[in-house]
């Protein structure tokens, strides 16, 4: 235990922030801007001093803070970090300040933007360390209103529909999770994440859904898997999986750009998190009865937004359809580690190499998804809106810089060696194909349209003629460069090295796969 | 102990209805003999004045001498309770005089007083008597004063209708009160209703004790409004001048109780009957019963209706009849304190509410709703008097219709050892009360919700008045607030 | 530290003395204010907010005193000793938790307040007078003083309404009037058998409590009883006043009506109903309809009141009636809560009933003062054109706040409330609990319209027209608002801070017959 309560801190100071940003008042759009990005920083500077003080070797968790809350309800306030934890704290506290400098330009009512981008942030640093379903539930919750509140207010002209959208897809999966964690609270008695998992691996687990069973005539094992569905529903939407992503393509189109960054780049790990942390360790058992239908439905996600991301014109529409195509290798990942093994030492191997990828791929996600749809607002900027497939073409001529940087970006997107995206899915590959043959082999598919998609981006709008409309365009400020590099370097830093970020990950990696019980 | 013929023994006893009466002859003489042409305020004054000190005096003596005897075969009998309701009453008359001053309806204000102090005596008498006959004659006493203090006002041609119709009815009740006794006396050949008691014997009862029963209800009934003998009620409330009608639903309202209770429960004693839900028994009580029941739900639910905020008392005072007579129902000792009770802090409520309604009266010319619009705003302090007057007729507390309400309703369970029997009257009288609200409300609203129909001064009210007013809505809050001070002092 | 429990005859001294003089102080301020000059409004108004300050100091001062949440006297006077009735005042964690709530709304309530002019110190004379009746409502452990503090409420509430309402304003008061009087007919005649049939020598709540009263009379005097309560307490079928009464109340009324008054009928339904009766709750012995007993039949009605509030409210074009109806949905929860028995349903009865208190007055604070007195609309079709988030941000954003609080969003103080209540109607009454959470929802859908149609203008095709300049919010409202917000968020994070009180309280021997009669 330490002395420090660092990751309490790391919640608290985006919330105090949130609130002297909101204090400033409704004119001083640059002081808010600038205090709100100074606390964004603060926090990315915690989490390095955390990232830094972390024991890598352990698997483990650690910087637990255990305090009693309501012992009515047993509640704690309980949180922790292992490797995956850590790895999601680092993300968010990327991605915030990234979002606020894509977000610079806002003039109207820009407190409350920054306020609610910052209030968003606290939201997923407490779903990140939150063990215990009490408050982790409220921070789960606490970042959907900001979400709500920055597309509904800041979005594009189909803003009012896409929120609603948005917030009803979630509110929905919500509450199916409230609900099961409330049966299983009135089973157990506990609302602790770890007692919980504690419960599962000891087989106490489904025992204890009698006390539901009794009424009705269900099965122990038929409520176990309502509740097991319950928690997925809530998870599944906001990943998303196939098919509860109807919602994402709007939501994502019509948010203002720095809250596109944080939905694709942190939000939807948020969905990834809550598997990993939660259903996968409490319902491994239900899951594993349903994995096959489980693997296809992650195929499915991987195969259908590939192709529906190729039918696309509008830039964002078809990062949008990507970012589900990524995440579906995620699922899939996970989903194959599902599958029972008995004691095979090899394909343990196998399933914690799959683990790391999807690990991996969470962070190097949320890293370039967000870089494109940053870098699609500074076109939008300099275009006056224009964002289409087919509205531009040989912007290479006018703008090398930033096709230059958007062409990294893509082709890390795309998996590329060398680049951040490429180690995440091929130790999913990798792991996936002993643990999964067919669906790994379908799944590579959704690689090959990706690879089409990414193409005929580059193709359409960087190369070719020239609109004459297009030939004033500037190139990326000095600014906008100085901004963007610390994110070009951690992309190919992480291509090159990813020992850097395995080294923290793997032994939570290994942890997590021994705890399935084979 | 004195001796039956002693008479200047019995007119230690009497003295307080003699000292009363010698106010009254005084306040005659002296208006007649000295101040024939002055005028009309100051002769209000000193008749006023000699009037309540002829009380005051009253109360005094019987504070000074606490009399205990029983006269005559019952003519006459003193007792703690009897001679606290002869003070009681003498208060009512005192605050029915202040309420009197300053009145502009008649210019013989000291036949007026000196009516007022002669039906005061009868009431004194009619309290302390145990004999038909003397009941009777009280009775006829104090309704023949009542008659000419409800047509007093000569000018107004409904005081003069109301009498005549007051006259009329309390004739014929009068008729049917004195075949009950003839019967009662010709059936137990004695005129004490102790002696009457002592003549009924078992369960089953002669029909003609039936006969005499349903007689007397009738004669005592009409005296406290009760369904179906109310008819003379609204009138007169209406008609008569705003202190008589103060008069008749406060002070003779609380003697005619306690006579009522008298006569049925010593005088009847024996033959009470039950009217519990599954037993019902013949007696005086489901007589009574009916009676009340009837009372509680034509009031209210008429007074609904009323636009005349007179008419509106005196319908709702037909329901408060409603809900004393259970007191009489339920016959013990406790009801009889919750009667009392419920009968004096009644009086004092209505006789404030009246004296607003002369107040508004004099004013505005007229006691219908409207006339009451906007009140608060031109007469604050009658305005929250009369607030807190319809709230404890209502039944709110912390005012002390509440806790008449409560000891009342608690006393007829009581009664009933325990089983409830007589639930079904407390829960028809409780969801009466409830529905009261809405036309005591309504008149509320009136006065301080409605706008007055054009801005108008504030009122002219005499500073005796308000006092008067504020000493009545004070002891009304009072005696909701500590009930025991009246309770103890019975 | 703790003042025992006494015995009649003697005024104890001890911690919680100071809490009667919530009661006094009160009234206190009635008095001073009728005696103001007629046309002091700013006096008034400064007078009647030091009044509740002061009540409130007060009960922080006894909050800070109680530790366990166990029943202390207060005060015990004879007060109609030959009928054995007491000046009876004492507190326990459930009194105590409503105390606060009452300090609190009233302090806010006068805030939002601030703009009234029309006969000023009438106003807060009868604000005054409603709050020092709830405050003895809370306090009294004499039967027949609670009851006379239950009934001092119901005047004031019609005078408020139907001074300074608005909507059809003296029907409104009328039949909120009616309906509490009816109601309270009914408490009486419960309360008045029950202490006819313990032998009259006593209204004392602690030693009715252990009477045995026979089975079958706590047949029907529970019902009787519970019905009385519930009808201020917005139950189903009988909440008909409230809403109504919500709407036609100016803003500070129906803060009070919503957030304390409605409280009173719950606290009611607990402290006399149950604790008198626990036996009335327990099975017929046969099966009617389905029902097997008071308890069913109230759940089930607790429930309607639920969801039908939560649907009714969904379609409503006037924005005050989203928030009364919505009233009548969370009121249900408290009394779903008290009739599951369960402890944790229980507690979080009384919790949801401080919770709800508190937002409702918000809510009502937003529609009634922020939007109404600015805008003078409450249609919701009117102010959809307005775009009301950008001229009053500060009404929009206090809104969406409180409506999330409303819906029971985590780290509001409705959340764990409502939480406990389902757990215990999970246990209780399975299918119940599984609609309640379907309430819950619907909930969500209509704060979400009422949200949207207020402040965001449902379509952003509405022509926007240059928003009308609108009064900026006070600093008065500001205050409230902050307070209310604050202590939701408060108890929402921190529930134990209540709860430590609550839950030794409903462990108190006074529930004894209840906790048998649940088995538990």
């Amino acid at each position: 235990m330490n002395l420090f309560p660092s990751i309490s801190c790391l919640t608290i100071v985006p919330l105090l922030g949130a609130i002297a940003v909101l204090a400033l008042g409704t004119k001083s759009t640059k002081l808010a801007r600038g205090l709100a990005l100074a606390f964004a920083l603060i926090a990315l500077a915690i989490t390095l001093t955390v990232w830094h003080r972390f024991n890598p070797a352990s698997g483990g968790l650690q910087f637990e803070e255990v305090h009693a809350w309501i012992p009515v309800l047993g509640v704690q306030y309980h949180i922790g970090i292992d490797g995956l934890g850590l790895l999601m704290l680092l993300l968010s506290a990327i991605i915030a300040p990234m979002a606020m400098a894509a977000s610079w330009q806002i003039q109207q009512r820009a407190p409350l933007y920054f306020s609610l981008i910052l209030m968003l942030e606290a939201g997923l640093f407490g779903t990140f360390t939150a063990l215990n379903f009490f408050h982790w539930f409220l921070f789960w919750e606490l970042s959907i209103i900001p979400a709500f509140f920055l597309i509904r207010l800041w979005g594009g002209s189909q803003r009012a529909t896409a929120a609603t959208q948005f917030f009803l897809y979630t509110m929905v999966g919500s509450v199916t999770l409230l609900l099961a964690f409330l049966a299983i609270f009135l089973c157990t008695g506990k609302f602790d994440f770890m007692d919980l998992a504690e419960l599962a691996r000891n087989g106490q687990l489904l025992p204890a859904f009698t006390a539901l069973g009794a009424w009705h005539h269900f099965t122990v094992e038929k409520i176990s898997m309502v509740l097991c569905f319950g928690v997925f529903l809530g998870f599944a939407v906001k990943v998303p999986l196939v098919p509860f992503h109807t919602w994402l393509p709007a939501t994502y189109a019509e948010a203002p750009t720095g809250t596109t960054m944080l939905l694709t780049g942190t939000m939807s790990k948020m969905g990834l998190y809550g598997f990993l942390r939660i259903l996968l360790p409490i319902f491994y058992t239900q899951l594993r009865w349903l994995q096959t239908p489980l693997l296809w439905m992650a195929v499915a996600t991987i195969v259908l937004s590939a192709y529906a991301a190729m039918a696309q014109k509008d830039l964002k529409r078809i990062f949008a359809y990507s970012s589900i195509n990524h995440l579906g290798y995620c699922m899939l990942g996970i989903f194959s580690i599902l599958k029972f093994t008995g004691n095979d030492p090899a394909l343990a191997t196998e399933k914690t190499a799959a683990m790391n990828g999807v690990f991996l791929q969470m962070f190097n996600h949320g890293l370039t998804a967000a870089t494109l749809f940053w870098l699609v607002a500074l076109l939008e900027k300099r275009s006056g809106g224009a964002r289409g497939l087919n509205d531009f073409g040989g912007l290479r001529k006018v703008a090398p810089v930033f096709c230059g940087v958007m062409g990294i970006a893509l082709f890390s997107s795309m998996g590329l060696p060398g680049l951040n995206g490429f180690v995440g899915e091929f130790l999913i590959f990798k792991g996936v194909f002993p643990l999964a043959a067919w669906p790994a082999s379908v799944a590579v598919l959704g690689l090959l349209a990706t690879a089409i998609f990414v193409l005929t981006i580059l193709q359409r709008v960087f190369s070719g003629p020239l609109q004459e409309k297009w030939s004033q365009m500037s190139d990326l400020t000095l600014g906008e460069r100085l901004a963007l590099l610390p994110v070009i370097t951690l992309m190919f830093v992480l291509g090159l090295c990813p020992q850097l970020v395995l080294g923290v990950i793997n032994s939570t990696a290994m942890q997590m796969v021994q705890q399935l019980r084979f | 102990m004195i001796t039956p013929f002693s008479y200047l023994g019995l007119l230690r006893l009497v003295l307080p209805q003699a000292i009363v009466v010698i106010a009254a002859l005084c306040a005659l003489s002296v208006d007649l003999m000295f101040l024939r042409m002055s005028e009309t305020r100051l002769r209000c004054s000193v008749g006023a004045i000699i009037s309540l000190a002829g009380c005051a005096a009253a109360i005094v003596w019987i504070f000074h001498a606490p009399q205990s005897a029983n006269v005559l075969d019952g003519m006459l009998v003193l007792n703690h309770l009897a001679q606290r309701i002869q003070i009681a009453l003498l208060v009512l008359t005192m605050l029915t005089i202040l309420i009197f001053i300053g009145s502009t309806f008649t210019q013989h204000v000291s036949e007026y007083l000196a009516l007022i102090l002669l039906a005061t005596v009868s009431m004194m008498f009619l309290v302390s008597t145990q004999n038909l006959l003397l009941i009777f004659l009280s009775l006829e006493l104090l309704s023949l004063s009542l008659y000419i203090l409800t047509a007093f006002n000569k000018r107004s041609i409904q005081s003069v209708e109301s009498a005549l119709k007051y006259f009329l009815f309390g004739g014929i009740s009068a008729a049917f009160l004195l075949f009950g006794f003839s019967i009662l006396y010709g059936w137990s050949n004695s005129t004490n209703i102790v002696s009457i008691a002592n003549s009924i014997h078992g369960p089953s009862l002669d029909p003609l004790l039936i006969v005499a029963i349903v007689m007397t209800v009738i004669g005592l009934g009409f005296k406290v409004a009760a369904v179906p003998f109310h008819f003379w009620a609204p009138d007169v409330y209406q008609g008569a001048p705003a202190p008589s009608a103060a008069f008749i639903a406060s002070g003779s309202k609380l003697a005619g109780f306690f006579i009522f209770y008298q006569v049925m429960v010593i005088g009847l004693a024996g033959a009470e009957g039950s009217s519990s839900w599954h037993a019902y028994a013949s007696g005086w009580v489901p007589v009574i019963a009916i009676v009340a029941a009837l009372s509680m739900v034509l009031g209210n639910l008429v007074a609904i209706l009323q636009t005349s905020v007179r008419r509106l008392l005196a319908y709702s005072a037909i329901a408060h009849s409603g809900y004393m007579l259970l007191g009489i129902l339920s016959h013990t000792n406790q009801s009889l304190h919750a009667l009392l009770y419920y009968a004096i802090t009644y009086a004092l409520t209505v006789s404030g509410a009246f004296a607003v309604v002369a107040l508004v009266e004099e004013e505005t010319g007229g006691d219908t709703l409207s006339h009451f619009a906007g009140l608060s705003r031109r007469a604050p302090v009658p305005s929250f008097c009369m607030l807190i007057f319809l709230l404890s007729l209502a039944g709110i507390p912390p005012l002390a219709g509440f806790f008449g309400k409560f000891y009342l309703f608690s006393s007829v369970l009581t009664s009933a050892e325990g089983t409830l029997s007589l639930l079904w009257l407390v829960v028809l009288a409780l969801a009466m009360s409830a529905v009261s609200l809405y036309y005591y409300l309504k008149v509320l609203k009136f006065i301080y919700v409605t706008d007055p129909p054009t801005e108008i001064a504030p009122m002219r009210i005499s500073a005796l008045r308000q006092v008067v007013l504020c000493l009545i809505a004070l002891s009304v809050v009072l005696l909701g607030c500590a009930p025991d001070l009246l309770l103890h002092w019975l | 530290m703790r003042a025992p429990y006494r015995s009649a005859g003697t005024v104890v001294l001890g911690n919680l003395a100071m809490l009667a003089w919530t009661i006094y102080i009160s009234f206190l301020g009635v008095t001073g204010l009728m005696l103001l000059p007629k046309d002091s409004v700013r006096t008034a108004r400064i007078l009647a907010l030091l009044t509740t300050v002061a009540g409130f100091v007060v009960t922080l001062v006894g909050f800070a005193h109680q530790r366990s949440g166990e029943l202390v006297t207060v005060t015990r006077l004879h007060w109609v000793p030959s009928l054995g009735i007491e000046f009876h005042l004492a507190a326990d964690g459930i009194s105590l938790t409503l105390l606060l709530l009452t300090g609190i709304v009233a302090i806010t309530g006068i805030l939002f307040s601030w703009n009234i002019e029309h006969r000023t110190k009438e106003f807060f004379a009868f604000y005054l007078a409603l709050i020092g009746g709830v405050y003895g409502v809370f306090l009294s452990f004499d039967l027949l003083l609670l009851f006379f503090f239950y009934e001092i409420a119901i005047i004031p509430k019609y005078f408020l309404i139907a001074i300074w309402g608005s909507t059809r304003r003296e029907y409104a008061a009328m039949k909120l009037a009616l309906y509490s009087f009816v109601g309270s007919a009914m408490v009486l005649i419960g309360l008045i058998a029950a202490y006819v049939v313990a032998g009259a020598k006593t209204m004392d709540l602690v030693q009715l409590a252990q009477f045995p009263f026979p089975i079958h009379f706590q047949m029907w005097a529970f019902p009787l009883v519970f019905l009385g309560f519930g009808i201020l307490a917005g139950l189903w079928p009988f909440h008909t006043w409230a809403p109504t009464g919500h709407v036609a109340a100016p803003t500070a009324a129906s803060m009070l009506l919503a957030g304390v008054v409605m409280k009173l009928g719950a606290y009611g339904c607990l402290r006399v109903a149950m604790t008198l009766f626990p036996r009335g709750l327990d099975a017929w012995g046969f099966q009617m309809l389905g029902f097997g007993s008071w308890r069913d039949v109230f759940a089930l009605l607790a429930l309607i009141g639920i969801v039908y509030g939560a649907m009714v409210s969904l379609v409503q074009k006037d924005f005050k009636f989203v928030i009364g109806y919505s009233s009548v949905s969370h009121m249900g929860f408290v009394l779903l809560g008290l009739m599951t028995l369960q402890q944790i349903g229980l507690d979080g009865a009384v919790l949801q009933m401080f919770s709800h208190g508190i937002i409702a007055g918000l809510l009502f604070a937003v529609v009634g003062r922020m939007v109404y007195d600015r805008t003078h609309t409450r249609d919701l079709s009117q102010l959809e054109t307005m775009h009301l988030n950008k001229t009053i941000p500060f009404a929009a954003t206090t809104f969406v706040l409180a409506g999330m609080a409303s819906i029971g969003m985590p780290g509001f103080s409705g959340f764990v409330a409502e939480l406990q209540i389902l757990i215990g109607a999970w246990r209780a009454f399975p299918l119940f609990a599984i609609f309640a959470g379907g309430g819950i929802v619907i909930g969500i859908a209509y704060t979400w319209r009422a949200m949207q149609k207020a402040f965001f203008g449902l379509s952003d095709q509405t022509t926007l027209t240059t928003p009308p300049a609108l009064p900026a919010i006070s600093i008065p409202e500001r205050i409230g608002t902050i307070i209310l917000v604050a202590t939701s968020i408060t108890i929402g994070l921190y529930p134990q801070l209540l709860l430590r009180i609550i839950v030794p309280a409903l462990h108190s021997p006074l529930f004894d017959g209840l906790r048998k009669g649940s088995g538990q």
